[in-house]
């Protein structure tokens, strides 16, 4: 190469920028300012968090373990637990923040953290990097998409006015591509688990779901919940309202999930031949359970499983108690519970129908027959309304009502029914009058929000024009000279607010007093049980407190030989409280019969 | 008289290069009789890691392949996996990733400048350019949160749609990196100590490039029109256009010539984006990442990376984790066997300049 005069002097060029200031920060004086989504330490808003773990699933460094904190514990919705991260690990990728399913952890835009104590890098956030709480969050799960799926596959349901006309079941049910598509919003948490009365395996059913294991989803639920179908399709879904998701967005459809998979089992042998049922040898040791409700099939099932001779005492024609006679065809239609307990029947439980304990059988010569007694007679027995009037002819109590309705006994209602209640009993009234072409007023003493009954079934009602009357107190029952109901005088109420902090209380507002005509009126405010069944000498062993026999948390009674289970043992008073009595009451005979 | 043997230990900490490799050199006086690359001080056996992670649970990790230019590995195993699944991606979302790539290819020259000048002990360049990369990396900053890696495309789009107001702080970058090219011109091409040292130098013979398999602007310095984005164009660079230059010498100097052009042409490419990129989703969000699995089958995909073409070769076989990622990288070619090659009869002193001009990248080799 010739020699390159201007390629030697040109890089002098280069000292004209000595002159220029420099571009850099004058650290520490000055500290460069993050951007705005920079990623730099979490922060975590403890009240938020629910401690699903779903950001200690994700993280592919291993870098988040939740742990207990102080002041935080395990309750309905919540595990308790909150994450720690390990800043030697963490490598601020964030994908626990746009996985956060509640937006409680976010990055800030702290980014300078010396120790010398290779302990102090995990840091819990929210607890470590508070103190001061100046932070800025930067990265922000709610400035992105985020990574779960927050809306629910609906879905399909008969019309309202279309409903009406019949009792055809009003849930149409996932088909199999929506099943799988709601299955997989699922983060497998367990939050649900845990409130789950029968703490059933949700999380690892839907998961089977997702990844198309039908049959073993239904193994799964048959664990600890031979009623799987049922509750599928009325459950009370405590799971769905503690559901991760539901903090941002709608909840997993955990029970349409249920429904899908047990439904679609077409028959009691379908059933067998997926599960498969190792039934142990017969023990020698006999169990009788009065009523075959929820929590009596329960037991009864797995007590056969184990090699128990059970019988159920029944005094209806059919079994299921309060989901045969209580819940109308609409929600669960008789097919349904018939497999279900079809499939019970062929593994060797046994049950003897319309057999009334008391009056067709002494409960001592049961005493006799069997080692153990179980009883889960459920409430059915109605609170009067306390009205004048109300023995007039055309006022009626809802759980007759339905029971009459789903033994496919005539009732007749007229054209003008009022329902007195807010709870699911006074809803299914209210709706199976409405199907029976009555129009339907529904009277309730507090507000919409106040109606224990679910909130899907409350919306179904007004769908099919059942109207809601809030606010509204009964007061008297008019009848006509010949002892029939003509209408219902009720006064109109205002809330006030309760001094203790309790909820608000109706009072009656002076003079806004009105009459609504009628042609029936149904009481739905509550039921009890009857215990004139059981001898006096047995009563006074055992503890009757406030309408409910006390029992220990394995169900049983002050005797060692009688269990209790379902409404009366339980204030919950659902389907799947029921199940769960039933399922632990059959670890407590098994302990009692066996010394296991 | 012939001289006598002896062995030299060169590296491994950063010989002239980002990463840590060494190279075992016989040299007779100061010149190299054989060189032998030893690496295995940086393998992370990412590729192994990410059988036993779930597709999202990769993306965290393949930014760590490339430290200086990160972009490609990610953009490469999300087209795999979108190639796999069929998902579609918006279209605003790709001219997002071609912007990133594109700052990307031009923060990994700003270090290739430092690193060449750097490596023949001009260190007033690293200076510069060090610093003026950081003004890249804080437009990085704020499009993706983090400086370095990025972890910002992914399956489906990318993460974040752009800030508000940040194609004017892009082009504002933009327009200050192509007012300093003409001071590193000053500097560094036209030095005439550059020049010197650069010319003749690290010959890639023409006729061995391609058996020997090289790529990149090493080859395009062998005077071989080749380039990924001009050949199987992907993202939207078949709607964009830029030249790719070549150079005939086949040696360090034409390889630093081709990338100072590509400066330039990289410039135009991302105002082309800015001014093109259309309105709209930038992410087609991908189902549950916990439960997200990939239906059955393989894809080869690959990028222009800033050392050449970027493959990588990914295996589902129906489930949540990757069967198999295989990535193929430049560097392995260029760092190990070529380097090999070429540093037969080279000088001692031009050993580091010499691997800096392959683009050897010892985190890509062992990966």
């Amino acid at each position: 190469m010739a020699f390159d005069l201007k390629g030697i002097l040109t890089p002098f060029a280069a000292l004209s920028q000595g002159t220029k200031p420099p571009h850099t920060v004058k650290y520490p004086a000055e500290q460069k300012e993050t951007a705005h989504r920079y990623r730099g330490m979490h922060h975590n808003d403890l009240e938020e968090c629910i401690g699903c773990g779903t950001c200690s699933t994700i993280c592919q460094n291993g870098a988040i373990d939740m742990i207990h904190i102080d002041g935080y514990e395990t309750n309905n919705g919540d595990s308790g637990l909150r994450p720690r991260v390990d800043n030697g690990r963490c490598c601020w990728c964030a994908l626990c923040v746009d996985v956060c399913p509640t937006g409680s952890l976010n990055l800030t835009s702290d980014y300078i953290y010396v120790t010398e104590d290779p302990d102090s890098f995990l840091w819990t956030p929210g607890v470590d990097n508070a103190k001061d709480g100046k932070e800025k969050l930067s990265w922000q799960s709610s400035e992105g998409k985020r990574l779960l799926d927050y809306e629910r596959v609906p879905m399909k349901e008969l019309e309202g006015t279309e409903r009406v006309k019949s009792f055809a079941e009003v849930v149409l049910g996932y088909t199999e591509d929506e099943a799988r598509k709601e299955a997989d919003r699922c983060i497998a948490c367990g939050i649900c688990t845990d409130i789950c009365p029968v703490h059933m395996h949700i999380p690892e059913y839907i998961n089977a779901i997702a990844r198309g294991e039908d049959d073993d989803a239904v193994r799964i639920i048959y664990d600890n919940n031979p009623l799987g179908e049922m509750c599928g399709k009325v459950c009370t879904r405590r799971c769905e309202t503690t559901c991760a998701i539901n903090h941002k967005g709608d909840p997993v459809a955990i029970r349409w999930l249920k429904e899908y998979v047990t439904a679609r089992v077409k028959n009691a042998d379908v059933i067998k031949e997926i599960l498969n049922p190792d039934i142990a040898e017969p023990n020698g040791h006999s169990v009788g359970i009065i009523g075959a409700g929820p929590s009596g099939l329960t037991a009864a099932y797995y007590l056969a499983l184990k090699g128990f001779d059970v019988t159920i005492y029944e005094s209806k024609a059919h079994a299921g108690g309060m989901i045969m006679y209580g819940i109308p065809k609409y929600r669960l239609p008789l097919d349904s519970i018939d497999k279900q307990v079809d499939y019970m029947l062929s593994i060797g439980v046994k049950i003897k129908y319309n057999t009334k304990v008391g009056t067709d059988i002494t409960f001592n010569e049961l005493k006799e027959k069997h080692e153990a007694i179980m009883i889960g007679i459920g409430f059915e027995v109605p609170y009067p309304i306390g009205l004048t009037g109300e023995d007039a002819k055309g006022s009626i109590q809802a759980v007759n009502f339905l029971y009459n309705i789903n033994s496919g006994i005539n009732v007749d209602i007229g054209d003008k029914v009022a329902v007195i209640g807010g709870g699911n009993v006074a809803i299914d009234a209210a709706r199976v009058s409405k199907r029976m072409g009555a129009e339907v007023t529904i009277l309730y003493r507090r507000r919409v929000e106040d109606m224990p009954a679910d909130w899907e079934e409350i919306e179904g009602a007004e769908h099919e024009n059942v109207i809601i009357h809030p606010q509204a107190i009964p007061l008297e029952v008019i009848s006509d000279e010949n002892g029939k109901v003509t209408g219902v005088k009720y006064a109109n109420a205002e809330m006030i607010a309760d001094d203790k902090g309790g909820r608000p209380r109706p009072k009656i507002i002076e003079g806004d007093e009105h009459i609504l005509p009628l042609t029936t009126l149904i009481g739905a405010i509550g039921q009890e049980a009857d215990y004139s069944f059981i001898p006096d000498d047995i009563k006074e062993q055992i503890e009757i407190s406030r309408g409910r026999i006390v029992v220990d948390e394995n169900q049983a009674t002050a005797l060692p030989w009688l269990f209790a289970t379902g409404d009366i043992a339980n204030r919950q008073a659902d389907a799947i409280s029921a199940i769960a009595d039933g399922y632990r009451a059959v670890k407590s005979i098994e302990k009692l019969l066996l010394k296991k | 008289m012939r001289e006598k043997e002896t062995t030299l230990y060169l590296g491994p900490q950063h010989p002239g290069i980002t990463g840590n490799m060494m190279v075992k050199l016989k040299v007779a006086g100061d010149t190299i009789v054989k060189a032998e690359t030893h690496v295995g001080y940086l393998h992370r056996a990412f590729e192994k890691l990410m059988e036993n992670r779930t597709w999202t649970q990769c993306f965290p990790i393949v930014c760590r392949i490339c430290v200086p230019e990160p972009d490609p590995n990610e953009e490469n195993l999300a087209r795999a996996i979108e190639e796999i699944e069929g998902r579609e991606v918006p279209e605003r979302a790709k001219y997002i990733r071609v912007m990133v790539l594109e700052l990307a290819r031009l923060a990994s020259y700003q270090l290739w400048m430092g690193g060449q000048s750097g490596s023949m002990g001009l260190y007033t360049m690293p200076q510069w350019t060090v610093g003026d990369r950081d003004y890249i990396l804080d437009l990085f900053e704020e499009l993706t949160g983090g400086r370095i890696y990025h972890m910002y495309i992914w399956a489906g789009g990318v993460r974040r749609d752009l800030p508000d107001g940040l194609k004017g702080r892009v082009l504002n970058v933009l327009k200050y990196l192509e007012n300093r090219l003409p001071d590193y011109d000053k500097l560094m091409f036209q030095n005439a100590m550059f020049r010197k040292r650069a010319e003749g130098v690290g010959i890639i013979p023409k006729e061995k490039a391609i058996e020997w398999g090289v790529v990149g602007s090493p080859l395009r310095g062998c005077g071989i029109k080749h380039d990924v984005r001009i050949d199987e164009p992907y993202e939207v660079y078949d709607k964009l256009e830029f030249e790719v230059p070549t150079h005939e010498g086949n040696d360090i100097w034409s390889r630093a010539m081709v990338r100072r052009q590509e400066i330039e042409q990289s410039i135009s490419i991302i105002r082309q984006v800015l001014d093109k990129m259309p309105e709209g989703e930038y992410y087609n969000k991908i189902p549950n990442p916990l439960n997200w699995t990939i239906p059955a089958g393989d894809a080869f995909v690959k990028t222009e990376s800033v050392r050449g073409e970027f493959g990588y070769y990914v295996v589902s076989d129906g489930s949540d984790k990757p069967r198999r990622v295989h990535v193929r990288g430049p560097a392995y070619v260029h760092g190990v066997t070529v380097l090999e090659e070429i540093l037969k009869g080279a000088n001692i002193s031009d050993v580091s300049f010499i691997m800096n001009s392959l683009g050897t990248c010892p985190p890509e080799i062992e990966r």
